[in-house]
């Protein structure tokens, strides 16, 4: 008798290790899914960059440091590792992108040309999708780390290998308006 | 959340068995009539069978035919692609395939089987009307009704209830041109005996009994609470309610009459399209079919999240 109640509540045991190992790995595995999200469409960005500063570069002769600038910007980016540097570097080019554009400003025929207006939807919508990309990786993230930190999920985490991932943050400075420098 | 996708799964299937069962018992008692025997009932289960599954696999594209929408690229389209990626990448979900509707009306809606065949569509005045903050509201709208599943239930719905109000018209206009047309040639003996013509009379009458009964399933299978639902979900997903505010007071404003209004397919619309000019009025038939809350109280709870 006493045997078989042992042997249910082991089986119950592993029945609950089971169901909240397979929980984490979904969970990692749309954390990641949403990381590499952002990675396709950083990528996007920084495929976009040369194109724009070709076109600007066209009408706007005399901004020459300011392209530097942003292909330097975009270059660092490019070779960040991990996602606290990926995040700052990514920061810099959007405050780059954001002189570039304001710069545009100034130059009537190159903010009414065809090609412009096609490079400017597509960043915008790049810019966002890296927005939505960034806020659904958090979201999973979020979820990933308070089941990895509550009980009793956090007695499996730590040996089965999960550790929480960190967020895709941007810094106060870049959640305001861009400042643009003439 | 996923309450209500396994809700909706149970409703389709519980659907699609309803509308077998019905469809069979129809051919049965026509049968009876026509073949005194269980042939009609063979024919009409192969029927309703075969509706059933295309309405599941076809029934995007049906809806979509019906309200002639074409697909766009993302040459054509640049910022409604965008917007829609935009999203789908928030909901985390692939992007679902994008339509424009030619209608002036603005107006919106999402069809297909789950997200993995979903598809959305967009008017032409739609586009014209809405900046991209509004666009992606409207656009956060469809897409928590492709994550939700309810484009299934509503899609299953709009095909079965399409098909049974085509049927109905064909059945009815074959009795009133073929049947009307043999009377008007003199010939007194066929006006009241054909058993064929009877039939046919019989079924197109049920038909037309039945509309305000579909009228009716529509409303239980689509309850309003789920436009409510996927405009705080919509909210959620853009993070930005005044978005979806702002298009949702746009579509109160302008002139909503939609030349291919369609009572089949009415409830998958972000807002009840009307062939009526002028804003918030309905034909008699429509008002039947009617699944929308009113708008000014979807705004309204939006301005309170």
């Amino acid at each position: 008798m006493i045997i078989w109640i042992v042997l249910g509540i082991l089986a119950l045991i592993l029945l609950w290790v089971a169901f909240a190992f397979n929980g984490l790995v979904s969970l990692r595995n749309r954390a990641d899914n949403g990381w590499s999200e952002i990675d396709v469409q950083l990528r996007r960005r920084y495929d976009l960059i040369p194109n724009l500063v070709q076109t600007v570069e066209g009408y706007a002769t005399h901004e020459r440091e300011l392209f530097e600038d942003v292909a330097r910007l975009r270059n660092a980016a490019m070779g960040a590792q991990g996602i606290d540097q990926q995040a700052a570097a990514d920061q810099a080019v959007t405050a780059g992108l954001g002189r570039l554009m304001a710069v545009a400003e100034n130059y009537p025929d190159l903010k009414a040309s065809e090609n412009f207006l096609a490079l400017q939807e597509e960043l915008t919508g790049t810019e966002s999708k890296i927005a939505y990309a960034r806020q659904f990786y958090n979201d999973q993230v979020m979820k990933l780390n308070t089941k990895i930190q509550q009980f009793p999920t956090n007695l499996l985490a730590g040996p089965l290998g999960f550790t929480p991932k960190p967020f895709f943050q941007i810094e106060d400075a870049a959640r305001g308006p861009v400042q643009a420098r003439f | 959340m996923y309450e209500q996708i396994s809700a909706n799964k149970r409703k389709t299937i519980l659907l699609i068995v309803a509308s077998v069962l019905f469809l069979g018992a129809i051919g049965y008692a026509v049968g009876l009539v026509w073949f005194s025997g269980p042939a009609g009932l063979v024919i009409a289960g192969v029927i309703a069978i075969v509706m059933s599954v295309s309405s599941y696999l076809y029934g995007d594209r049906m809806v979509l035919a019906a309200s002639h929408a074409r697909e766009v690229t993302a040459e054509e389209e640049p910022r409604l692609h965008n917007v829609v990626e935009g999203l789908a990448i928030a909901a985390g979900v692939p992007k679902p395939r994008v339509f424009i509707v030619p209608e002036g009306a603005p107006n919106a809606f999402a069809t297909g089987r789950d997200p993995e065949h979903s598809s959305i569509a967009v008017t032409q005045g739609l586009l014209d009307i809405m900046n991209r903050v509004e666009l992606e509201g409207v656009i956060g709208h469809e897409m928590s009704h492709v994550v939700d599943r309810d484009i299934l239930v509503g899609t299953v719905v709009a095909t079965l209830v399409g098909a049974a109000i085509l049927l109905s018209e064909f059945v009815m206009r074959f009795w009133w041109f073929g049947g009307g047309g043999g009377r008007r040639g003199g010939n007194d003996n066929s006006s009241g005996g054909s058993p064929i013509e009877l039939v046919l009379f019989v079924v197109g009458f049920l038909l037309l009994i039945l509309a305000p009964i579909l009228g009716q399933l529509i409303k239980l299978s689509v309850s309003r609470n789920r436009e409510y639902l996927a405009d705080a979900q919509g909210a959620m997903l853009t993070r930005y309610p005044p978005g979806l505010i702002s298009a949702l007071e746009k579509i109160r404003d302008a002139p909503h009459a939609m030349r291919g209004a369609n009572n089949a397919t009415a409830h998958l619309w972000l807002e009840q399209p009307s062939r009526l000019p002028g804003s918030g009025k309905t034909t008699t038939m429509e008002k039947l079919f009617s699944t929308h809350p009113p708008i000014e109280e979807r705004i309204k709870r939006l301005q309170e999240m």
